[in-house]
C-alpha cells in the first residue's frame, strides 16, 4: 500500500488510452505479496484511475482510519470482499498508457481459490508472479508458476517485489532467478518466456522508471516490459479450427439460397478456395466466399469471428467443424485430460457430467481417476478416490458422441473443455485434453 | 475477386461470438435497449453477428418515462430504419398498478424501480436470456459480473456463487423460471466504445455531443434545467452551458459534463484526457459504496 507520504504527482505524462484491444494479464498473490500496492502503483503511475476514483479511495482510507491510500479498494468489488478485505473472486482492473490498453485479472493467491487462478488466467495472454523477495519462493510461488505452465501462458513475468527490504540484493535476486528457473526446468512446457524483474512497488522502483538501485539489473521496468508485449506472438499457432456456432439462412429475396456458416476461427487462416473437410460428417468441399458484416473478403485471419458458405451443398450444422483436409483433429469418445476441480461435490470414477466442447455438448461419464497432481510440484499421488475442490488431476472419460479434439499443447480452444452438473447446471471443472 | 484481408478486432469478435452463442443456446433473447450508446453499439455487433440475415430477437425498452426526448426520437427511428421489433414497457405501468412507489424529494428518480417493470416484462414474453451493454470497467461490482450471468425467478444475482467462466466457452443451461443476463461487451471499456462508435460511423443521440443547454448546479454537478422531471429548488440558479451527456440514463440521476466535444472524434479526444470516470456523473451510483452492487442482487439490469 502507498503511503501518503510517498504520494507524489505522477511520473509519467497523462496516459493516452488506444482504444480497442487489451492485454490481458493474469496476477495472483496475497496482500502481503505488495499485490494491491504494484496494482495500485500501475494505475496510478498510468494516471489510470480518475478523480472521482481516487477521492473514492482516499475517503474509504480515512473512514477506516488508514494513513496511506489502501488501493486493495479500487480492486476488491463485493461487499464481502470490503468487508473481509479479501478478494474472492477473479477482479479485472483496466489501466492503459500511450502504447497500450491492459486488463489485469487479479486472483487470490491460496489453495482455495486455484479455480479462481484458473479462471482468470485461462484467457490472459501474459502472467506476473509475484513474489516477495524476502521470502523468496514459497508455496503460492509454485502454484501459480504451476498453473501458467499448466495453462500454457507464453510471458510470464517473475516480479521479485520488495527488493527494498533486502537492501537490493542482487544475491537475493539470483537465487530466486535460480529457483525459477529450475521450477522451468522441470516443466513440460518449453516454450515459456520467463522474464525476471526486481522491484519495489512501495517505492516505484523499476516498475515504470529504471531504479538507481539496482545499477546490476539490466532489463527493462515492469512497464516497459508489459507495453512492449507482441500480443500477435503471444498466441500460438496451429492448424485451422472452424467450429459452426450457428447457421445462417436469410431467406430474403436478395439472399435466397444463402447458406452461411457463422463461426470464429482458431489457429490460423482460412481463404476462398481452401480445400476443407466437415467434422465429423468427412464430407469435402472448398471455401466460396468469407462474410464480414456486409462486405466479403478473401481471406480471414485468426480470432475473426466470420461467416463462411461452402461451393457444394452439404449438411453442416452447430457443432460440426470445418478443418484443412489433412489437418484433421482426432475423432474420439475417450479423453485423457489434466482436470481442475471446481465444485464443492468432488470428481469421482463413474459419475456422469456434460461436457462442453467448445460449441459442442456431449454426456460424459468418469472412468477413472488416475491421480492428483501436486501443485507445488511436489509430484503426484496415484490412484486417488476422488478431485476435491481446487485439486488438479489426471482424469480419464467416455463420451456419449465422439468429439473433435486437440491435445491443449497444440490448440488451446480445441484442446480445453468444461464439465457441468446436469443436476445444477453449474460449471464444476475445467479440462485439457492430454497429448 | 476479392483480395482483401480480414482481421476481426479481438473484442468484436468475442461480442459477436457471444451473440451467436446466445441464439444457439437460448430459446427467447431480448436486447435490453436503452437508446444509450452501449445498447447502440450492441445492435450494431448484433447486426453484424447475424448478417444478412436480421437479428433474430426484439429489441425492448424499460421506459422509465424520464428518458431524454432526443434518446426517444432516436429510439424510434433506428429500430424503424433496421426493422427490428420494439417491445416497450412503461415504469409508469407499475406506478399507477401500486407494483412499486415513486420517490419524492431532490433525488427523486425512477432509476431504480425499472427493476420491477424489467421483472414483469420477462415474464410476460418469458425471456430466457436479457442481453445487455454493462461492460466491466464502468463499476466495481460489474467488474466481477460474467458474461453469461444467471438470474433466479426474482432477478437475483447470487454474486458469491457465480459459475466459473474459462477460455471462450460459455455455459447457458438454466432451470425453468431461471434467466442469463448476456454482457457481449463485458470487456469494453468506455473509450473501446467511443472509438467503435466512431470507426463504425454509427449514429448516436445528439445528446451526447456538446450542445447548449439550460442547467444548474447541485452537489458539485450539471444538471438540465430544460426537463421539468429533474427537481429544481428555487434558488439553485439556471444558467446557459456547453454540455453533454457521457451516459443517457433516467435524466433524473443523471448529470452532464462541460464540454466543447461537438462531433465524435472530439468526443474521443475528451474521453481520453478525461480524469472523471463514467459513472461519475451517475447520482444513483453515490447512494452507498455498494449501490450498484444491491441493486443487481435485487435484479437491476
Amino acid at each position: 500500500m502507498i503511503r501518503t507520504k510517498t504520494y507524489k504527482s505522477p511520473t509519467t505524462s497523462p496516459s493516452k488510452k488506444v482504444g480497442l484491444g487489451h492485454l490481458k494479464i493474469a496476477t495472483a498473490g496475497s496482500v502481503d505479496d505488495g499485490k494491491s500496492t504494484l496494482i495500485g502503483r500501475l494505475l496510478y503511475d498510468t494516471k489510470s484511475l480518475t478523480d472521482d476514483k481516487l477521492e473514492a479511495i482516499e475517503e474509504k482510507s480515512r473512514q477506516r482510519g488508514f494513513d496511506y491510500l489502501d488501493f486493495s479498494l479500487a480492486t476488491d468489488g463485493l461487499v464481502a470482499e470490503r468487508e473481509q478485505g479479501i478478494t474472492i473472486d477473479v477482479a479485472h482492473i483496466y489501466f492503459s498508457t500511450r502504447k497500450k490498453s491492459f486488463i489485469i485479472a487479479d486472483t487470490p493467491g491460496h489453495i482455495e481459490y486455484t479455480r479462481n487462478m484458473v479462471t482468470g488466467a485461462s484467457t490472459a495472454q501474459a502472467s506476473i508472479v509475484l513474489i516477495d523477495a524476502r521470502n523468496g519462493v514459497v508455496e503460492q510461488t509454485y502454484r501459480h508458476f504451476f498453473i501458467n505452465n499448466l495453462l500454457r501462458i507464453k510471458d510470464v513475468v517473475i516480479a521479485i517485489n520488495k527488493m527494498d527490504l533486502v537492501d537490493f540484493s542482487e544475491e537475493k535476486y539470483n537465487s530466486i532467478k535460480g529457483e525459477i528457473e529450475y521450477l522451468a526446468s522441470k516443466s513440460a512446457y518449453k516454450n515459456q518466456n520467463l522474464t525476471f524483474i526486481p522491484l519495489s512497488a512501495l517505492q516505484g522502483d523499476n516498475l515504470v522508471s529504471k531504479s538507481e538501485n539496482t545499477p546490476w539489473y539490466k532489463g527493462e521496468t515492469l512497464l516497459h516490459h508489459l507495453e512492449n508485449l507482441d500480443a500477435e506472438d503471444i498466441n500460438e499457432v496451429s492448424q485451422v479450427r472452424f467450429p459452426v456456432q450457428t447457421v445462417i439462412r436469410p431467406k430474403t429475396d436478395d439472399y435466397h439460397d444463402f447458406r452461411g456458416y457463422a463461426g470464429k476461427i482458431y489457429g490460423g487462416d482460412l481463404e476462398i478456395g481452401d480445400e476443407i473437410v466437415v467434422l465429423p460428417s468427412q464430407t469435402k468441399s472448398t471455401i466460396k466466399s468469407i462474410h464480414f458484416f456486409d462486405k466479403e473478403f478473401a481471406r480471414a485471419k485468426n480470432g475473426s469471428s466470420v461467416t463462411i458458405t461452402l461451393n457444394d451443398n452439404v449438411n453442416v450444422s452447430r457443432g460440426d467443424m470445418l478443418v484443412k483436409v489433412n489437418e484433421e483433429p482426432t475423432i474420439t469418445k475417450q479423453l485423457n485430460a489434466t482436470i481442475c476441480w471446481m465444485d464443492k461435490e468432488p470428481l469421482k470414477a463413474s459419475q456422469k457430467y456434460i461436457i462442453k466442447h467448445g460449441v459442442n455438448d456431449a454426456q460424459a461419464k468418469i472412468t477413472q481417476v488416475s491421480s492428483i497432481i501436486k501443485t507445488d510440484f511436489s509430484g503426484i499421488e496415484e490412484n486417488p478416490s476422488e478431485l476435491e475442490l481446487n485439486q488438479i488431476g489426471e482424469v480419464q472419460l467416455k463420451l456419449s458422441k465422439p468429439l473433435l479434439v486437440d491435445p491443449y499443447s497444440q490448440n488451446k480452444s480445441n484442446g480445453s473443455f468444461i464439465l457441468i452438473n446436469p443436476k445444477t447446471n453449474n460449471t464444476v471443472g475445467v479440462g485439457f485434453i492430454a497429448p | 475477386m476479392n483480395q482483401r484481408t480480414i482481421q476481426v478486432d479481438a473484442l468484436e469478435s468475442e461480442a459477436i461470438y457471444i451473440f451467436r452463442e446466445v441464439i444457439a443456446q437460448f430459446e427467447k433473447p431480448v436486447l435490453l435497449f436503452s437508446g444509450g450508446k452501449d445498447s447502440i453499439t450492441l445492435v450494431r455487433l448484433a447486426q453484424k453477428a447475424f448478417y444478412p440475415a436480421k437479428i433474430p430477437f426484439p429489441l425492448m425498452h424499460i421506459d422509465t418515462g424520464h428518458n431524454f426526448p432526443e434518446t426517444i426520437e432516436f429510439r424510434d427511428r433506428l429500430t424503424k430504419e433496421l426493422g427490428l421489433e420494439l417491445i416497450i414497457r412503461n415504469v409508469q405501468d407499475n406506478i399507477d398498478n401500486g407494483t412499486v412507489k415513486e420517490e419524492t424529494g431532490r433525488y427523486a428518480s425512477r432509476n431504480m424501480l425499472q427493476t420491477e417493470t424489467l421483472l414483469d416484462a420477462i415474464e410476460e414474453f418469458g425471456f430466457d436470456a436479457c442481453i445487455g451493454g454493462a461492460r466491466r470497467d464502468e463499476e466495481k461490482a460489474r467488474a466481477k459480473e460474467r458474461i453469461f450471468s444467471v438470474r433466479d425467478d426474482f432477478g437475483q444475482w447470487d454474486e458469491k456463487n457465480q459459475r466459473p467462466e474459462v477460455f471462450d466457452m460459455l455455459n447457458g443451461r438454466i432451470d425453468l423460471g431461471q434467466n442469463v443476463r448476456v454482457f457481449p461487451i463485458s470487456n469494453w471499456t468506455e473509450l473501446d466504445v467511443w472509438s467503435y462508435i466512431k470507426n463504425e460511423q454509427i449514429e448516436i443521440p445528439s445528446i451526447y455531443f456538446a450542445h447548449k443547454r439550460k442547467t444548474f448546479l447541485r452537489d458539485g454537478l450539471i444538471w438540465s434545467a430544460e426537463d421539468a422531471v429533474v427537481f429544481r429548488d428555487k434558488e439553485e440558479e439556471v444558467v446557459d452551458r456547453m454540455v453533454r451527456f457521457r451516459t443517457v440514463g433516467d435524466m433524473s440521476c443523471t448529470a452532464a459534463v462541460l464540454s466543447h466535444a461537438v462531433d465524435i472524434a472530439k468526443v474521443v479526444e475528451e474521453i481520453r484526457d478525461s480524469s472523471i470516470s463514467e459513472r461519475g456523473a451517475r447520482i444513483d451510483d453515490k447512494r452507498s459504496e455498494a449501490a450498484m452492487e444491491k441493486r443487481k442482487q435485487q435484479g437491476y439490469f
